[in-house]
């Protein structure tokens, strides 16, 4: 289906990696902005859902598909908790800068 | 080239400079905005190669819910952004080193590796072009992966009560209604009989 339209795998796959490596960079160049990790985290679980439906589309099997729909539910549960906690820690402490997160003392 | 892969470089194009801009611009609510720009090409990747549900529900659940959840914590939290970006230059070389090992790696990964030809023969569930994508998912959500759809959904549970848990608050001076106090009161609590003498008030 894929190679039908001249689109092959590995543009997909190039599409991918770099979405990842923005996430990543995202989370080194972003180290103290929380929103903006948070916002790196869900790129790095789309370029992964590219991947998964890529592989779906290449191969002819659903499998992939159903599993990006899992993946999918996961990134928003996380988006979900995750922003909830930052609301809660702002509230508790007037900041979201990331050094100043140590109530846990970690 | 096709018609398919001309709007395949579109789209991919507007997906990694908005990702780029989603890490680099100044102001968060912008950094959102792009995230929405992202995730809206990605899902024009996702029809073009034929995943049309999973393209309609990435719009609903990530433009319609959760990118308008982080624009509603970056704008309701009142931080100063710009100290945050303080020193942000001195982490980007660390990032770029990093980040170019794992791009250099993922390419080397994905340009390396091949396809068995017989693999498409002991596919799970293939992939039917007589029935539309929807119901195709339907078929195999419902009856073979049901169990993960059903673990899907506990996690989605799970977390909407520990968001509510957590931003939950209780202020002290806020009058609530006690429901269990109300309905094992006594009459003699609620009522009291007065002796009270003519010409005289209680």
């Amino acid at each position: 289906m894929l190679a039908a339209a001249g689109i092959g795998l590995g543009h997909y796959l190039t599409v991918g990696a770099i979405l990842f490596t923005l996430g990543v960079f995202g989370i080194f160049l972003n180290r103290k902005n929380i929103i903006i990790i948070l916002m790196s985290v869900e790129l790095i679980l789309l370029s992964v859902n590219i991947n998964f439906v890529a592989f779906s589309a290449q191969l002819g099997d659903l499998v992939g598909q159903v599993f990006a729909l899992l993946i999918l539910t996961v990134a928003a549960a996380e988006a979900a908790i995750g922003l909830a906690i930052l609301v809660v820690f702002y509230r508790n402490r007037g900041t979201i800068a990331v050094e100043d997160v140590n109530s846990l003392k970690g | 080239m096709t018609l398919a892969l001309f709007f395949f470089y579109v789209f991919s194009v507007i997906a990694v400079a908005s990702a780029l801009m989603v890490i680099a611009s100044r102001n968060p609510v912008h950094s959102v905005l792009f995230l929405i720009l992202c995730f809206v090409n990605a899902a024009g990747l996702f029809m073009l190669a034929g995943a049309e549900f999973l393209a309609l529900i990435l719009i609903v659940v990530y433009v319609g819910a959760v990118a308008v959840l982080f624009l509603f914590v970056t704008m309701m939290l009142d931080v100063d952004f710009a100290s945050l970006r303080q020193g942000m230059l001195q982490y980007a070389p660390v990032g770029v080193v990093v980040g170019l090992i794992l791009l250099v790696e993922l390419l080397l990964v994905g340009g390396s590796f091949v396809i068995s030809p017989n693999v498409t023969s002991t596919s799970v569930v293939p992939i039917d072009q007589t029935i539309d994508n929807t119901r195709a998912l339907g078929q195999v959500i419902y009856t073979r992966y049901v169990f993960l759809f059903q673990g899907a959904g506990a996690v989605l549970l799970v977390a909407m009560i520990g968001a509510i848990v957590l931003t939950l608050q209780h202020k002290t001076n806020v009058k609530r209604q006690n429901v269990m106090r109300q309905i094992s009161r006594k009459r003699s609590e609620g009522t009291e009989l007065v002796k009270v003498k003519s010409g005289q008030g209680v």
